[in-house]
């Protein structure tokens, strides 16, 4: 049987279309995640002097240049996004991809940046601050990754016309990476 | 909406989108872990009542399965039962169905939701089968003992059980997504904020605690579990890490929690009572905002989880004061619900009992906790049966009682049949009157000094006492009893469904929507879906002859500023 999309997907009783409201619940509860995460880093920082002289250890360049790159794949995701409101497939599915490109250069870097880490010694289990570094930006990564699956998927039904109300889903979803990753690069590569 | 095409055994049962058969699906589910908690509670208690003896159907219980049945005792019945059967089982069934829309807003996000909760229950049940049998580091896993397989001795049930609960609350997380979309955007055309049903106001506020409380644990999840099998140190004192920072995280968590499974319940009670009670709900909007402020509230008690753990006493008094504050919109809730029942024309049947029970004995846990809430009381208290009988008096409300009284007044509904009402008192006082002999007892040794999590109070001078053994006898007996009248639904269920005439569309007259479709519905719900035009509890109304007002009704509503009384002005009918 093939799936048949119900009444309930397509009505909007507050007005806000559903894939734009449930994907604001998705981040909601992502906060939270990494909230928490991040609460704890804080806690333990702060009560620990040393973890400065350890966090002196990140490459703060390489950070630098990725939150270029997050920050301009936002940008190409907005252009996207505008394309596809004007019916624009070909300028949207081109634009998406560049997004994906972004995300793709972002985890290069990021994999330059383990294996770097890793040959200098400091591994996961040197000290809780290593352990803090690689679980968050190993989980903001994954969400990377996600991302751009989830971004070459929409892509392909771009190009067919279809679903073109996902663009801004996964614009936003894309938008609230970058701001994690804001909020990752001064706790993790800055503050000393 | 109109399905001609046969569909096979596969699609219909288990790969179905429909909303009701999902919410079947993690009834059944439920139950089925129900079961199994249910009988890892009939061997500890055996083992506590009768140290040493060989459990009919079990045999000799040693320390570690002991560990291992306590703790998976709580977190089945917390996270495979409480939560699938509350939750996402009346919440799946009743949210399409009472705001008049065909299905959940993503069908098969639903599916996905069911289908990794499944794999989570199969993944926990695996681990009691593992080398050195399931987790027992007790349900809220606390480290060192749950990072370090040194200490726990399961070194692969312990990242079993944790890996279960992530995945659990992942599918929670989408299920929760759906139920709050759906709840705000899928709505029938007339059904505004004020007019929708309490239980499902409650069931999608309870989604949202559930989802703004368990970030933190799901990033202490992966750090315990990067502990337990890569070696870091996030919980390990030695290491640089911080044993405390585990309980803040989990209690963070398991405190909104109680009220993310407490709410759907209170919300099934409260739209049984209006029914049978035959009278509008006292305070929709009191209510309404009563579970606002607990909600915030509770995430502002969590430490008093913690009174002994080491915090800061100053932190003590603050969390004692958040912590009182909180039963004072749980208490209105109540006086509510009392005031629902007062001068109404109450029907006592099998889901009106259940209803009322619930409200007499998680009053008694309620005012229980006041004990354990207070810094300087808790510390006697803590970890002893007082803290066992008083969440007791509180899930079992929430989760055995709630689950029959919303069961027994939605089975029309669901199964298309009519349950046996005198079976349903029997199982019901078969119940309820067991319950009360297995904790009262638990309450007295709780405060005699009793210690929760030991395995055999024979190796304790002072808790070996004939006294205390004749109280431990007395629960374990009255737990069997309490067992055994379980049989009593169950023969009811299954007799009421082998019956052969039908139920009626609507057999409680009751307002809400979901009784204006078929029994059970169709796939799709109704032909046609309905237009709302008043609240769902205008019960009794004076310018009514009967003594219900359909929400699909076309007329007036009489919630209406504009709206003018036939009674005070004839001419107008």
């Amino acid at each position: 049987m093939a799936f048949q999309v119900p009444i309930a997907t397509s009505r909007s009783s507050t007005g806000i279309p559903t894939s734009r409201l449930a994907v604001w619940w998705v981040l909601a509860s992502e906060i939270v995640i990494f909230g928490g995460l991040i609460m704890s880093y804080l806690m333990f920082r702060l009560h620990h002097e040393s973890w400065s002289y350890e966090a002196a250890k990140t490459d703060p360049w390489a950070g630098g240049f990725n939150t270029f790159v997050l920050l301009t794949s936002s940008l190409f995701v907005v252009l996207a996004h505008h394309a596809a409101e004007n019916n624009d497939t070909k300028k949207s599915f081109r634009y998406i991809w560049y997004t994906i490109g972004g995300g793709g250069v972002f985890m290069m870097v990021k994999i330059y940046e383990y294996s770097s880490k890793i040959m200098h010694d400091y591994t996961m289990f040197k000290s809780v601050f290593w352990s803090f570094y690689y679980t968050a930006t190993g989980l903001h990564g994954f969400h990377v990754l996600c991302g751009m699956v989830i971004m070459a998927i929409i892509a392909q039904d771009v190009k067919k016309g279809k679903n073109l109300h996902r663009v801004e889903a996964i614009g936003i979803y894309w938008h609230f990476v970058d701001v994690i990753w804001i909020f990752l690069f001064p706790l993790l590569y800055i503050a000393k | 909406m109109s399905h001609a095409h046969k569909m096979s055994f596969w699609e219909k049962y288990v790969f179905s989108t429909d909303h009701k058969m999902i919410g079947l699906q993690y009834m059944f589910t439920g139950i089925a872990m129900a079961i199994i908690g249910g009988f890892f509670v009939y061997v500890f208690r055996m083992q506590l009542a009768f140290p040493g003896i060989s459990v009919p159907g079990y045999g000799e219980v040693t320390p570690l399965a002991y560990n291992s049945l306590v703790t998976n005792h709580g977190t089945i019945m917390i996270f495979w039962f409480a939560m699938p059967v509350l939750i996402a089982a009346f919440g799946n069934i009743l949210i399409p169905l009472m705001i008049g829309c065909d299905d959940m807003v993503f069908p098969r996000i639903n599916r996905l939701s069911y289908q990794i909760f499944l794999l989570s229950a199969l993944v926990l049940v695996a681990s009691f089968f593992v080398p050195n049998g399931g987790f027992g580091g007790a349900w809220t896993a606390y480290p060192p003992l749950s990072a370090e397989a040194a200490y726990n001795a399961t070194p692969l049930g312990a990242p079993m059980w944790l890996i279960a609960v992530a995945l659990e609350f992942v599918a929670f997380l989408l299920g929760g997504i759906n139920f709050i979309t759906t709840m705000m955007n899928a709505r029938a055309k007339g059904m505004t904020m004020y007019k929708i049903p309490i239980v499902l106001w409650l069931i999608v506020i309870a989604s949202i605690l559930f989802m703004l409380s368990v970030g933190p644990l799901i990033a202490g999840a992966v750090m315990l579990l990067f502990d337990q099998l890569l070696g870091t140190h996030f919980y390990n004192p030695g290491g640089g890490g911080d044993p405390l920072l585990w309980q803040h995280l989990f209690w963070f968590f398991g405190h909104p929690e109680v009220y993310v499974v407490l709410l759907p319940a209170m919300g099934i009670v409260a739209d049984i009572m209006a029914v049978f009670a035959r009278k509008k709900l006292f305070g929709y909007r009191t209510i309404l905002y009563s579970v606002f402020a607990t909600g915030i509230l509770s995430f502002v008690v969590w430490a008093h989880h913690q009174f002994i753990a080491g915090i800061d006493p100053r932190m003590a008094n603050l969390f004692t004061v958040t912590t009182l504050l909180i039963s004072i919109p749980i208490a209105e809730l109540c006086f509510v619900y009392i005031a629902t029942l007062y001068g109404g024309s109450i029907t006592f049947n099998t889901p009106m009992l259940w209803a009322i029970s619930f409200m007499v004995e998680f009053l008694i846990g309620g005012v229980t906790g006041i004990f354990l809430g207070a810094s300087g009381a808790d510390i006697y208290f803590h970890d002893t049966y007082f803290v066992v009988a008083h969440f007791h008096y509180t899930f079992v409300p929430i989760a055995i009682i709630g689950f029959y009284a919303g069961i027994t007044y939605w089975f029309p509904k669901i199964f298309g049949k009519m349950l046996d009402d005198k079976l349903g008192r029997i199982h019901f006082w078969g119940t309820i009157i067991p319950f009360n002999f297995i904790f009262i007892p638990l309450f007295v040794l709780g405060t005699a000094g009793q210690h929760r999590r030991i395995f055999n109070y024979e190796y304790f001078q002072d808790l070996a006492l004939a006294e205390f053994y004749n109280l431990r006898v007395i629960a374990t007996v009255s737990l069997l009893v309490m067992i055994a009248f379980q049989f009593v639904f169950v023969y009811n269920f299954v007799k009421s469904l082998r019956k052969k005439e039908k139920a009626p569309k609507n057999p409680w007259n009751a307002n809400t929507l979901e009784w204006t479709a078929d029994s059970p519905p169709p796939h799709g719900n109704w032909p046609e879906l309905p237009v709302v035009y008043r609240g769902p509890y205008e019960y009794s109304h004076p310018d009514r002859e009967s003594d219900w007002w359909p929400q699909h009704e076309p007329g007036p509503d009489p919630a209406d500023p504009d709206y003018q009384s036939p009674s005070q002005n004839p001419q107008t009918t």
